[in-house]
């Protein structure tokens, strides 16, 4: 920031605001969505997975490819906060906030997902009844309830100081606010150790949740790594994940802070320069998830196993041929080259760019997990004919819209509720610019 | 280990004397008759049977008493198997037409709705130029089961006796096991189950897997409450052509109904295999191959045609 903006400039600017015209709409076609998705949801419990396309062959379907997705994505949280903290990047603190809310509704959403999947959720209670710490579900329930904890700590945490100056302004925030912020921040009185205090804690979680980060998505990969499927039975898979994680977790990010800069009107806080750093890590990024993208590829289509060949094949040249070459081109290439130039990393080509990341991230998802189930070792032959292809239901489709949508409501309603852009550390970064 | 074998008939000698002294002290004329309902009749209709010494007995109607079957076994003896038992399964492909009376059979014994089939009959063919063959396939019941080692809450286990069974009432649905298994095996319940009222009522038994459940898994089980009471599984005993063979590998015997085989020398003379022996899964399910065939691999057709149309 070239100019020394005033402490209560800051404040004001940087103040969670009302919902405008624009706001109200935008949270009523989410909960609308989220309504449909929630009535899908009751009829899936009534008559039973029934209702989705899922069948013998294809066991798992879109829910579980949204749920890899959502388990991505959430990444950011660590990437964005954690890593430019520790590594001393001082430009991209006002950026921490949008990744770790981005990183909650993710993880949140990836933890129900899982349960819409399941045949018999009434019965979750088997898993801590029952667990079986030798199965990689266990480790999925196990490191994701540990990230959620991380990541909500590392969203608290650094709000504390922006709660103490949020509850100075009683009159406008309303009362249930008020008592909101007073209930989880009052005890914060903004002294030195409490400083110092939450200084450590901060930098403890940041540490702790780098190696959590890499396990939640490692694992992920193993519940398909762990078994003997084509496609799926790959020594690359942890790291390959891990990669096509930040890659989409750093496209949302730019998509967020697009949105929140237009909409809050936030240009002096949001630079142009962020858009030109965060361009050059997505194309970083994204070249690194296409080498593990050539490894997972290249290798088995030169050898050309029997058992890997049709479904190869299936991907390179048939059924799913222009889907994978959507998300390959999509997801990486074309955002790569938009990104290459210098031009390219305006805000607006930068954000398009990161839809084109998100939106090809989601369908590689599905690419992940469809096509592998669809190439059995033994033929597809004494089963009904539905039971050969897949094309999700329409209330698959609505559940998995109703939590992309719940999860874009949980961000709307957290930047309503706390500023999107961490107030107290840019006003203390403000006077360490002026000295 | 003669002299125990010795004292241990004479213990039974001793215990038949007995049995035979009480007998004799009342004043009935057999057994059976001691057996029988105070106040039954005799009616005169003899019915043959044969006695535990081997000698064929004739016996009043009137004093047969139905005997109740065993009652179920508990959640945990059947998480245990039967001890000192290890079953295995052949299957001959020399003699499969693809007539499917083994998956009828074994639909109905298990009360399985439309298209949950735990049998599957494929056609095979290895390569292009290759003969092809029809190829059943249950669950494999493996010793190193990639289902059960990805189970997250221990609903399907594999027991003493080598059987792999499904816990209905634990099964969160998770399908990870379904994902595992390289034999596509498992079956999952999408719906609710069509059955009658008093099958859907009944406690769910891991040896019947009946009755079948909303939002759980299920499969071949080897029919482990046949094979408790010393009966073979439905499949083998439903197949016309002997396809099936089922034992145990400690006696090293496996039949057919019909013939009885040493498993040994069954699997030693005709070149027996098991099926993707690469992945490590060690099945239960042995495969003869299709040589000096039964039928003419055309001759299943017609039945698949119609089947699977």
């Amino acid at each position: 920031m070239e100019n020394l903006i005033r402490n209560e400039k800051i404040i004001s600017d940087l103040l969670p605001q009302k919902f405008g015209k624009a706001g109200k709409i935008w949270v009523g076609v989410l909960t609308a969505i989220c309504l449909v998705g929630l009535y899908a949801y009751y009829r899936q419990l009534r008559y039973g997975l029934i209702v989705t396309s899922m069948r013998d062959y294809v066991s798992w379907g879109i829910y579980i490819s949204n749920f890899v997705f959502f388990v991505a994505i959430s990444l950011v949280g660590s990437l964005i906060t954690a890593v430019f903290r520790l590594a001393g990047v001082k430009w991209g603190s006002p950026l921490t906030r949008i990744a770790e809310i981005i990183a909650v509704a993710a993880i949140i959403f990836a933890s129900l997902i899982i349960i819409v999947d399941m045949g018999s959720p009434e019965r979750f209670y088997n898993l801590f009844i029952y667990g079986r710490i030798q199965s990689p579900i266990i480790w999925d329930v196990i490191v994701i309830t540990t990230y959620f904890f991380i990541s909500i700590l590392l969203l608290y945490y650094p709000l504390l100081p922006d709660i103490q100056i949020l509850l100075r302004f009683k009159e406008s925030t309303g009362k249930r606010l008020y008592r909101f912020y007073s209930f989880i921040g009052s005890f914060w009185k903004g002294t030195a150790e409490q400083f110092e205090l939450s200084e450590k804690a901060i930098n403890i979680l940041c540490i702790a949740i780098i190696p959590v980060a890499f396990t939640i998505h490692t694992v992920t990969s193993w519940l398909f790594a762990t078994t003997y499927r084509p496609g799926w039975d790959s020594t690359n898979f942890g790291a390959y994940f891990i990669a096509g994680a930040f890659l989409v977790g750093a496209g949302a990010v730019v998509v967020a802070m697009y949105i929140f800069r237009r909409a809050y009107h936030l240009e002096k806080y949001i630079t142009e320069n962020h858009f030109e750093k965060m361009g050059r890590i997505l194309v970083l990024l994204s070249l690194l998830y296409l080498y593990f993208n050539m490894n997972e590829f290249l290798t088995p289509f030169f050898k050309m196993k029997e058992s890997e060949a049709a479904y190869l094949n299936g991907l390179f040249s048939g059924n799913f041929a222009p889907l994978f070459w959507f998300a390959i081109l999509t997801g990486m290439i074309v955002p790569t080259l938009i990104l290459l130039f210098k031009k390219g990393r305006k805000p607006l080509p930068v954000f398009i760019a990161g839809v084109m990341v998100v939106v090809g991230a989601w369908f590689k998802r599905y690419l992940i997990v469809t096509p592998t189930l669809l190439h059995p070792f033994l033929p597809m032959h004494d089963v009904p004919a539905s039971y050969r292809h897949y094309f999700p239901s329409w209330e698959e489709w609505a559940i998995t819209l109703g939590s992309l949508a719940g999860a874009m409501l949980i961000i709307t309603v957290l930047a309503r509720i706390f500023p999107i852009i961490p107030i107290q550390e840019t006003i203390t970064e403000q006077h360490e610019t002026a000295e | 280990m003669n002299q125990e074998n010795n004292s241990r008939r004479d213990f039974l000698l001793t215990g038949i004397a007995a049995a035979t002294f009480a007998v004799g002290c009342n004043s009935k004329k057999d057994a059976f008759e001691a057996g029988a309902e105070a106040g039954a009749v005799a009616s005169g209709r003899k019915v043959k049977l044969l006695s535990v010494d081997g000698e064929v007995i004739e016996v009043d109607e009137a004093f047969l008493k139905p005997v109740p079957h065993l009652p179920p076994v508990s959640n945990t003896e059947a998480r245990i198997g039967i001890p000192g038992k290890k079953f295995v399964m052949v299957i001959d492909l020399s003699r499969c037409k693809n007539l499917k009376h083994c998956q009828s059979a074994c639909n109905h014994a298990h009360e399985l709705n439309p298209g949950e089939n735990w049998i599957k009959v494929d056609p095979m063919q290895n390569a292009d130029h290759t003969a092809p063959y029809w190829e059943p396939t249950t669950c494999m019941h493996c010793d190193e089961p990639p289902c059960v080692k990805v189970c997250p809450v221990d609903a399907t286990f594999k027991r003493e006796d080598g059987i792999v069974l499904i816990d209905s009432d634990r099964c969160i649905g998770c399908r990870f096991c379904m994902a595992a298994c390289p034999y596509s095996a498992r079956v999952f319940n999408w719906g609710e189950p069509d059955l009658p009222a008093e099958v859907a009522a009944q406690p769910y038994s891991a040896e019947t897997s009946i009755p079948q459940k909303k939002g759980t898994v299920g499969k071949c089980d080897f029919c482990a409450d046949m094979t408790r009471e010393g009966m073979l599984p439905h499949c083998v005993s439903a197949c016309p052509n002997g396809v099936f063979a089922f034992g145990d590998i400690n006696e090293d015997s496996v039949t057919n109904g019909a013939e009885t085989f040493r498993f040994s020398d069954l699997i030693r003379d005709k070149a027996g295999y098991r099926l993707m022996e690469d992945l490590g899964t060690k099945p239960s399910v042995y495969y003869l191959p299709p040589v000096s065939r039964n039928f003419p691999f055309e001759s299943g057709l017609e039945n698949d045609k119609t089947q699977n149309s």
